[in-house]
């Protein structure tokens, strides 16, 4: 666990980056700092691993006051991520990923060992092992970026904006496998972030700042797109969050009504219609099959792909109108 | 004009003091000297102020000064202060290389990319390692081009040397002048052409295999 207590930072000239923020990152979840540029966001983020000292206030890590620890060995005990990955250009990927067990005293060559199956681990393949960094598209090299983090198995990850610098395809992709990873490896992840969407798609829970450094709301992402504290969250979420709160939802207790009135081929499966639905999909899912099917109907289909029921959308207003009640 | 004294064997015999051979070794021994008195001073003061920032002005003058000052004339000022011999060519030379190590040695400190110095602190190096491991290594291939450039400037002019009674290549010059053998001075600006290229190529191999492949085209 990481815990802000309240922390200040003012920087020479006055300005105020962080203004008596207490917070707690808990272990082994992913908790995403968002907020609009100049809210203290990465300001907090670096002063957990002492790239930046707080003016005052205390950040422990498992109860241990950072501030009491030495730097370096701090640093090499959590992950760091930077937006554009920061790869060392003049080594090749292999020994990037290797730097923080070679810096802990592990042998080049174990370390490399280690590295390869890091590559692997974040999706590239040991052709990219003796590349160098200016050799591999943005996408490539932050994946480097988080095996090099991952190189040393710190307990804590910082990512700064670590999704960025990529298109929005990779980026997609990205943040699919960076989830799927963490599902794995279970770290303590503290993520800065402007883009909101973000922050809902990969945190468990999400700090937002104001601008001046001050939290406006600590929440899980479906607590802050449901009950936004004040207008400045609400705004930031942005206007369409009772839509996209739907995605928290599961399909799986709508009410649907028997398959009839559409074509079916010999094992049960509909004909001609791209669009169905399964219980593990979310409401978000089916509100939009709804909405861009011809009929106006979903169908749902069971494990085997045959159609057990459809959904209208007087049928999806009846039931999201009951939740409300 | 002509080639004669350049392509005369007995010019060529290393046993003779005067020889071509033993020009060459004394006027590269000069270029090594400065050279490396010259790194000594210049690329320690140019890796602080680009480190630091602080002190620009230091570096960016020292490049313009170093080029205006007539390195003949300084040679004079020192012999008239200190006397014939050794040390004088070593001052005058040695104040012709500082300027552009220490301005490459600046350059290549300031251009680093500042992201890359920030993961490596913030990966856990410690001073000395981010300097030694990724600061030095990424500014290496600016640094040399201010190394051979320095280089290329004193081979060329090592030659007044021999205006203070000194070996080295100007011999050629100095003493054809003095008794008009232009065969000579042709023999002599020839082989100080011919090395500077040589020096600059051998450098060039050198920078081929010291500085990161990850480094090149870029």
């Amino acid at each position: 666990m990481i815990t802000f207590e309240d922390v200040v930072k003012v920087y020479p000239g006055g300005t105020t980056a962080v203004d008596h923020l207490n917070l707690e990152l808990p272990t082994g979840k992913i908790t995403v700092l968002v907020g609009p540029s100049g809210c203290g966001k990465t300001t907090s983020l670096r002063m957990i691993n002492r790239m930046v000292t707080p003016t005052s206030g205390r950040i422990l890590v498992d109860g241990a006051d950072v501030s009491q620890q030495n730097e370096a060995r701090l640093r090499r005990s959590i992950g760091y991520v930077i937006q554009h990955a920061g790869l060392f250009p003049h080594r090749t990927v292999l020994d990037n990923v290797a730097t923080v067990p070679v810096l802990l005293g592990q042998t080049r060559r174990a370390a490399r060992e280690a590295a390869l199956g890091l590559l692997e681990r974040v999706g590239l393949s040991a052709e990219f092992a003796k590349r160098y960094p200016a050799q591999l598209s943005g996408g490539q090299q932050q994946r480097v970026g988080v095996a090099r983090a991952l190189a040393a198995d710190p307990p804590i990850m910082l990512m700064d904006e670590p999704f960025s610098a990529v298109d929005p395809v990779v980026r997609a992709q990205l943040q699919a496998e960076f989830l799927r990873l963490q599902q794995d490896l279970g770290k303590t992840i503290a993520m800065v972030t402007h883009d909101i969407d973000e922050a809902i798609k990969l945190g468990d829970h999400v700090a937002v700042f104001r601008t001046g450094g001050r939290l406006a709301q600590f929440a899980t992402p479906r607590e802050l797109l449901a009950e936004p504290a004040d207008d400045f969250v609400a705004s930031f979420v942005g206007r369409d969050r009772g839509l996209r709160s739907l995605s928290f939802d599961s399909a799986a207790e709508l009410p649907v009504r028997p398959v009839d009135g559409i074509d079916l081929d010999d094992s049960g499966r509909p004909l001609g219609l791209p669009g169905v639905f399964t219980k593990d999909d979310s409401l978000r899912v089916v509100t939009d099959l709804v909405i861009s099917s011809p009929g106006g109907i979903a169908v749902r289909v069971g494990p085997d792909g045959a159609a057990d029921g459809l959904v209208s959308h007087h049928d999806l207003a009846d039931y999201l109108a009951s939740r409300r009640s | 004009m002509n080639f004669s004294y350049l392509t005369d064997p007995a010019h060529w015999d290393p046993s003779n003091p005067g020889s071509i051979p033993n020009l060459i070794l004394s006027h590269l021994g000069y270029t090594a000297l400065a050279l490396l008195i010259g790194a000594v001073i210049a690329l320690p003061v140019g890796l602080y102020i680009g480190h630091t920032g602080k002190g620009s002005f230091i570096a960016i003058n020292a490049g313009n000064a170093g080029r205006s000052l007539p390195t003949l004339g300084l040679l004079m000022l020192m012999v008239t202060l200190l006397g014939l011999g050794l040390l004088p060519v070593l001052i005058a030379l040695t104040v012709l290389v500082i300027p552009p190590i220490l301005t490459s040695a600046y350059a290549g400190m300031r251009n680093l990319d500042h992201r890359v110095v920030d993961a490596a602190r913030g990966m856990g190096m410690r001073p000395w390692q981010v300097l030694s491991r990724v600061e030095l290594p990424m500014a290496l291939p600016i640094m040399l081009s201010g190394f051979r450039n320095a280089a290329l400037q004193v081979v060329a002019t090592a030659t007044v040397a021999a205006a203070v009674g000194l070996g080295g290549l100007g011999r050629l010059l100095i003493d054809g002048l003095a008794v008009n053998d232009y065969s000579r001075v042709l023999a002599g600006a020839i082989v100080v052409a011919a090395l500077a290229v040589l020096v600059d190529l051998f450098l060039a191999l050198i920078q081929r295999l010291i500085v990161s492949p990850g480094l090149k085209g870029s």
